[in-house]
């Protein structure tokens, strides 16, 4: 019995792992009547794996027996895999368990789709029900919209979940219909408009009547596979964007091509995983969120990828040197928050110390700025390298020469994947 | 320079700060009997904690400082960080001394010092609040022993207690040999002592529920299917999970 567990949550925890999402703050769930667990405040990563990833969450498929055959998919029906199934009552277990041992923040859960999208819809919210009704669990719970469920079954995930997500997965239609021939874009589409339709409600009601029901509190988030097929990071970014603005979406997760499979339509078994891009797009996906950058500013059709080498804040800035350099005792909040090296945080560090006293390089350099990037494109005493000639090439040189990148030994395969 | 020594606690710590104002003391030099190293040319001075000089001055910062700041003045106290005292005897006498309020002037050094080790405190809360792991014992009580850097059990108290509202637990300090109870009621300092067979809490196996090891196994198992071989990196694994903090994790063990 307690081997046959243990080899269930073995599979299932391996097929639901290339969803990277882990989020498991911003929802606004409290404890009540001395119940178990809360779901509020900043997400909490209990442990992380050795590849360097949080794990904030028990995430789980529900089954890995599934009757599509997407390429991308480990899960897929024609992929040769141990396939396992849980109870609803081993997941409501298996959550409350982990969690009073404070291993988890709550549960994620997903599923191969079984029989059809409807009865895989209402297994998951049965999972999420039981928990919150019948163990008064006040985690956070993530559940997976399968595409094409009802929206009956959406609206009441929406109730007793704090996020639902539904994955586009793959970037352009294109890439869709040749990678997954059973699914058709627009059954992903219509989901997240039905819930963002449905949040924005809920939050107009919320507004009305304080004591309305929650609905996907902490909102709604998909994904997309990075370099499983050959678009660009331009068209990837277009795409994000048009999530967040239009589809009220709180996050877009952006998940490496990890090779699996020995299908021609993808990278052979070995290719390296596109951890660099990945890495970039994140922190493109940054810029638009919260540095008031907007698309065109870091990437263009004719130049549809982003720089592997150096990160696009620094990009934009070598290509827009004629903004440069900033006086860090004069310019707005917005204008510090551009310059290459300096985070959010030392922005508004600077913006508040000057108040007090006009601010030196020496200031700048405690205040944890990463200086090797910054010193080009500041102007204040005692930084005189602002004020010499220097070309973009000849920036872009020094700054390489100086940091000792993360990721120095893998720049070439990654760059000639495609 | 002139000594004045605390009984290591934050009351003590604000009362020395009364003391040097009250009794306009030169050159003042804050710190614990188990800290103080003085030669015999020093002036010495015996704080007594006293409340209505505590609360004097904590009401006196409370008049200069945001709710914020007067957290982090805390949270830098507990960091326990030999001779933070006289850094944040600077920071209030500089709070004192202005109009408005100097929090945010990180041109001056303990300003900046006091924001930055206040930052490092609260990390260390935030990973406890991450790192306890509880075991359930046979009569059901939910145990957990950390080591943490700093004195944090004060500020994570409130964070367990609302969370896990329905069960009993006790976080132990197995470096300040102090933990935290609490009964479904409310929170209490606690001292322990441990049966031989527990060694001092660090490894509680004898006092076991019978699910216990069953929800480890399965715990390790989940940590073990959730990594992705090929994208393999321990330099990040590491920077988020330092060794140091592997001993009580059964995902790690």
């Amino acid at each position: 019995m307690n081997e046959r567990i243990i080899e269930k949550l073995s599979i299932l925890a391996d097929a639901a792992k290339y969803d990277v999402s882990c989020a498991s703050s911003g929802s606004k769930r409290d404890n009540k009547n001395k119940g178990l667990g809360d779901a509020k405040g900043m997400g909490i990563c209990h442990a992380y794996t050795e590849d360097g990833r949080c794990v904030s969450l028990l995430k789980i498929l529900l089954t890995n027996h599934c009757i599509f055959d997407c390429a991308y998919c480990v899960s897929r029906k024609s992929n040769d895999v141990k396939r396992a199934a849980f109870t609803v009552q081993e997941v409501v277990d298996l959550t409350i368990n982990f969690y009073r041992r404070n291993y988890i923040e709550g549960l994620f859960l997903s599923s191969g789709i079984f029989h059809n999208p409807d009865y895989t819809m209402e297994r998951l919210v049965r999972v999420a029900k039981k928990l919150r009704e019948e163990h008064n669990f006040n985690g956070y719970i993530h559940l997976k919209a399968i595409p094409g469920a009802s929206e009956e079954l959406l609206k009441q995930a929406g109730l007793f979940a704090d996020r639902l997500s539904v994955n586009i997965e793959m970037p352009t239609e294109k890439s869709l219909l040749l990678m997954a021939p059973d699914k058709k874009r627009e059954d992903v589409i219509k989901p997240m408009s039905f819930l963002k339709n449905e949040i924005i409600a809920n939050k107009e009601e919320k507004i009305l009547f304080k004591k309305a029901p929650l609905f996907a509190p902490a909102g709604q988030s998909t994904q997309m596979v990075i370099g499983a097929t050959p678009d660009t990071d331009w068209q990837i970014l277009k795409l994000s964007n048009a999530f967040y603005k239009g589809m009220n979406m709180k996050r877009v997760y952006y998940s490496g091509y990890v090779p699996i499979s020995t299908d021609n339509r993808l990278p052979a078994i070995g290719t390296p995983v596109p951890i660099i891009r990945e890495n970039r797009l994140y922190q493109a996906d940054w810029l638009l969120r919260f540095y008031g950058f907007s698309v065109d500013e870091i990437i263009s059709k004719d130049d549809p990828f982003l720089d592997m080498q150096i990160d696009p804040k620094l990009g934009w800035a070598l290509k827009n040197l004629d903004q440069f350099p900033v006086d860090i005792n004069k310019a707005d909040l917005e204008v510090l928050k551009r310059i290459p090296g300096v985070g959010i945080q030392s922005a508004q560090k600077i913006w508040e110390a000057r108040k007090f006293s006009t601010l030196t390089w020496d200031h700048l350099k405690k205040f944890n700025i990463a200086a090797n990037r910054a010193k080009y494109f500041i102007h204040c005493r005692y930084n005189n390298l602002a004020h010499n000639d220097h070309s973009p090439v000849k920036i872009r040189q020094a700054i390489l020469a100086q940091s000792q990148s993360k990721y120095k030994v893998n720049y070439t395969p990654q760059i000639a994947l495609f | 320079m002139h000594s004045l020594i605390y009984d290591s606690t934050f009351e003590g710590f604000l009362s020395a700060v009364f003391d040097v104002y009250e009794l306009q003391i030169q050159e003042p030099h804050i710190t614990t009997q188990d800290h103080f190293r003085g030669n015999i040319y020093d002036k010495i001075h015996e704080v007594q904690t006293v409340e209505k000089n505590h609360l004097r001055v904590w009401k006196g910062l409370e008049k200069k400082l945001s709710t914020e700041a007067l957290k982090q003045f805390y949270k830098t106290f507990l960091s326990e960080l030999p001779g933070i005292e006289n850094t944040l005897l600077q920071y209030a006498q500089y709070a004192f001394k202005e109009a408005k309020s100097i929090e945010k002037d990180f041109s001056n050094e303990a300003v900046l010092q006091v924001f930055q080790i206040a930052k490092k405190v609260h990390r260390e809360k935030h990973r406890m609040e991450a790192f306890v792991r509880f075991q359930e014992t046979a009569d059901g009580l939910f145990f957990a022993i950390v080591e943490p850097d700093f004195n944090v059990l004060p500020l994570i108290e409130a964070h367990f207690k609302n969370r896990f509202a329905d069960m009993a637990w006790l976080i132990w300090d197995g470096k300040r040999r102090y933990g935290i109870y609490y009964d479904k009621e409310s929170v209490t300092n606690v001292q322990m002592a441990f049966t031989d067979n527990l060694q001092g809490g660090k490894d509680i196996r004898a006092i076991y529920d019978e699910k216990e090891v069953l929800y480890q196994q399965l715990w390790q198992q989940y940590f073990k299917s959730v990594n992705i071989q090929s994208r393999k990196n321990n330099k990040l694994h590491l920077q988020h999970m330092p060794t140091r903090y592997w001993k009580y994790l059964p995902e790690k063990k």
